[in-house]
């Protein structure tokens, strides 16, 4: 008779329990290349990472900033930030949360391997005030710092130094160390469990010093690269969310009861870079000298592609094409300057010609086929438009676990690329994109080396501006001397489309992050 | 000449074609699979190769008979623009090529060991043989994808594209060896106590000599059936790898290819990207099958 009721009681017990277990199941077409936040500057790596670790200042449900790790911060000199960092929180494996570990991480992210260099680059030095209050200082004034140090994450200096962490594994190199698979954040969410490639498992922080917004009891992340079985998988309610959407299935699943479709403009500018530094390209029939070099090549290059083409029938209208490197809702764009140059292969052909290429050349293209939305068949695309001006493109589209570090190395001649500024503010592309590279992490991502002297001083000269109208003109200024020098062929932004089923809510971004503490489940 | 055509003409094998309607369907739509294959530069009508001649307006279209489909592309267009019918065309060419060539290099292979193994015998015969039951416990297409797995990462990720299709035609072949071995070594062991083969080892030939010029000839019978049979099955294979992603590179895509890139598009409609390579590859398949049906029945002295 007890065991009976021993039983029942199990039973109900197993019941009770079923009905509060939230498992949220989501998909994404690539897989996060590593666990270490410092490791790669890619919004998906940065959005998953963000559930485990926490910088000073984070963005709410509208990137406004907000409170993270730092609790309020105040300009106290021109270059003199004063940070008041939160009490009484811990990392997932006990230790406490001290300027200490502020200073780790600046020094872990500005150092050797680190790709989110340009996060940090403007910082010369972190003062420990007390173990809760810290100096940044900056070696110009910075007045948007706090914009641009949101997605620098604070790790754990215990924790890094015991297992052997000290710094990231550099994605170019292709080596792995014990962060990358490993995870000890102060975040709402904890690692439990990494099967690179196949599946990533976070569980609730039982100890987070947040309110708890989401209701999930374990979160599971499936990489799952080929779209039609991502469509099967959120169809068949095997996953409850899945991004992105392949473009030719959304309105079949807008039309399913069962799902929801969530779409919007995302912040991504997908553009294509040119190497012209190298006096002579690593991969083209061109020996001896870099076509790349002559403006007219490249500008050949940008009217030889049929951007409205390319938004019709590959993007089927889910794009805006874009004439800048900053897509509008971005700080500092410009309106004015958005018109990108006509299509018009004769011209293309003529500059080519001109250019001493009137039988075109061959030129290998690097191309991600599972980052952007149809990547892959953009690239496809271009190298048939180019291939009418007599240009052969020798297209080499790969996964962007062996892309990313091929192109950081600058191993390219002609590659794409899409980039949300993490700042939301133009400073973060000229910077990042278009500056000459330099020292802390000065135009890490500017593949092709586009450089000239006054966008490099106008960059600079933007970081440290307060006058808004003064600020713009710089932006703008700058902005229109890349466009007319071809530094960079820009095609449009991307449309974010998520597919989740009913009863799933989740907040959209629109840098495309999905953070999983604003994720319900009815 | 006559005499010969007609002397061709009334030779059981011919009888036996000219009075199974089901065989002349089948060698008319191998005919015209290979032919369209074989000629496909100059009957397709456009080069899904040639980039420049690629229009990506023109991109999706159903086929011409459906609403939007233009004459231009009488089967639609794929995601990029291409002419599905001409990619089926180049695609059949690929998958044809693959099938023929890793035959090829089975039956070479096969037949060498089994003449061996049946000739000979003793110690030889028995190792051969172990193999072969080692290798026939496991799927042919699992053999396939472990030695295109390996090659894969064995070779230098810049040669890859440019060999990915003799390693294929390699992974296929050697999975497909053990048929032809086993029954040319029953041949062998048969027809090596039969008195011409004694006569000739009287007379000093050599045991290779012997071999090749009197055994093999008359165990090549049902080789060819096996081949023919193979030949249909070889396609398959390649198809799967493709379809799996280990196979040819979607810069040369075969139907296995083609299929693969259309079943993208399954869901949201547009189906005549996956299904004509799919048809394509049913008839081509079925037919090859058919002629070698017909070949096994019409040499089996038994069935006449």
């Amino acid at each position: 008779m007890r065991c009976t009721r021993l039983l029942v009681a199990l039973f109900a017990a197993a019941l009770a329990f079923g009905a509060q277990a939230k498992t949220f199941r989501y998909a994404d077409q690539g897989d996060v290349v590593s666990m270490d936040p410092y490791m790669l500057n890619e919004s998906l790596l940065l959005n998953f990472t963000g559930n485990v670790y926490e910088a000073l200042v984070g963005r709410g449900k509208k990137l406004e900033l907000q409170p993270e790790l730092a609790t309020a911060w105040k300009q106290t000199a021109p270059t003199v930030w004063r940070f008041d960092l939160r009490q009484g929180v811990t990392f997932h494996d006990g230790t406490p949360f001290t300027a200490d570990d502020v200073i780790f991480s600046w020094q872990r992210a500005k150092g050797e391997g680190s790709d989110i260099k340009s996060y940090v680059g403007e910082i010369t030095e972190i003062r420990k005030i007390d173990d809760h209050t810290i100096d940044i200082v900056t070696q110009a004034p910075l007045p948007i710092l706090p914009d641009v140090i949101s997605q620098w994450r604070i790790m754990s200096k215990a924790w890094c130094e015991k297992n052997n962490a000290m710094q990231p594994s550099d994605v170019r190199k292709g080596v792995e160390n014990y962060a990358s698979n490993h995870a000890d954040g102060t975040g709402p969410f904890m690692l439990k469990e990494r099967q690179p490639g196949v599946k990533t498992v976070l569980v609730p922080n039982p100890h987070w010093w947040g309110k708890v917004e989401h209701n999930v009891t374990e979160a599971i992340f499936t990489p799952i690269g080929n779209p039609a079985t991502r469509v099967a998988a959120l169809v068949s309610g095997e996953i409850d969310m899945m991004e992105p959407v392949p473009l030719q299935d959304i309105a079949r699943l807008r039309a399913d009861p069962k799902l929801v479709i969530l779409q919007g403009p995302e912040l991504r500018t997908i553009f294509l870079g040119m190497d012209q530094h190298r006096d002579e390209l690593l991969y083209s029939s061109v020996k001896g000298k870099n076509p790349f070099k002559d403006l007219r090549v490249r500008r050949a290059f940008y009217v030889a592609i049929d951007e409205n083409a390319i938004k019709t029938s590959i993007m089927r209208g889910a794009a805006t094409p874009t004439a800048l490197m900053v897509a509008p809702g971005i700080r500092g764009f410009d309106p004015k300057l958005n018109k990108r140059y006509p299509y018009n292969p004769a011209q293309a052909k003529k500059l080519l010609a001109e250019a001493g290429y009137p039988d075109g050349f061959e030129v290998r293209m690097n191309c991600p086929n599972d980052r952007y939305v149809n990547d892959a068949q953009i690239c496809q695309a271009v190298a048939a438009m180019l291939a009418k001006v007599g240009v052969k493109i020798d297209l080499a589209a790969e996964p962007k676990a062996t892309y990313f570090p091929k192109i950081l190395k600058r191993d390219t001649s002609f590659y794409m690329l899409g980039w949300t500024p993490a700042s939301y503010d133009s400073q973060n592309p000229l910077f990042a994109l278009m500056a000459t590279p330099g020292p802390g992490g000065q135009g890490q991502f500017n593949l092709g080396w586009y450089s000239d002297a006054r966008v490099d001083e106008l960059t600079k000269a933007i970081a440290s501006e307060t006058d808004q109208a003064k600020r713009q003109a710089m932006i703008s200024e700058a902005f229109k001397i890349h466009k007319e020098a071809f530094g960079h062929i820009p095609l449009h932004q991307q449309a974010l489309a998520w597919g989740m089923r009913k009863g799933v809510h989740v907040v959209q971004l629109p840098d495309n992050f999905n953070y999983l503490r604003w994720v319900h489940i009815d | 000449m006559r005499a010969a055509l007609g002397r061709l003409w009334q030779h059981d094998l011919a009888y036996s074609f000219r009075h199974s309607p089901v065989t002349l369907v089948a060698a008319l739509l191998t005919l015209a699979c290979v032919g369209g294959a074989l000629f496909a530069p100059w009957l397709a009508p456009h080069d899904p190769f040639d980039l420049a001649s690629l229009n990506l307006l023109d991109a999706l279209k159903p086929p011409a008979w459906m609403k939007g489909g233009s004459p231009a592309y009488l089967l639609g267009t794929d995601d990029q623009g291409r002419d599905v019918l001409s990619t089926i065309m180049y695609g059949a060419r690929i998958s044809l090529a693959v099938g023929a060539a890793s035959v090829l290099f089975s039956m070479v292979i096969g037949v060498a060991l089994g003449l061996v193994a049946g000739y000979l015998g003793g110690a030889l015969d028995a190792l051969i043989m172990r193999v072969a039951d080692v290798q026939l416990s496991f799927p042919a297409i699992l053999i396939a994808l472990l030695i295109d797995g390996v090659a894969r990462v064995a070779l230098p990720r810049a040669s890859q594209e440019s060999i990915a299709i003799p390693v294929l035609v390699l992974a296929i072949g050697v999975s497909g060896w053990v048929q032809y071995a086993r029954t040319v070594r029953g041949s062998a062991m048969v027809e090596k106590g039969k008195e011409y083969v004694q006569a000739a080892r009287v007379i000093g030939r050599r045991p290779l000599a012997i071999m090749f010029a009197h055994v093999l000839p008359n165990a090549m019978g049902p080789v060819l059936v096996i081949a023919t049979i193979h030949v249909a099955s070889a396609i398959i294979t390649e198809a799967t790898l493709s379809f799996l992603g280990v196979g040819v590179p979607p810069t040369q895509p075969s139907l296995g290819t083609l299929i693969r890139i259309g079943n993208d598009f399954l869901f949201s409609g547009e189906w005549w990207i996956t299904l004509f390579p799919g048809i394509a590859l049913i008839v081509l398949v079925l037919s090859v099958n058919l002629l070698g049906d017909w070949l096994r029945d019409a040499l089996n002295p038994k069935l006449r």
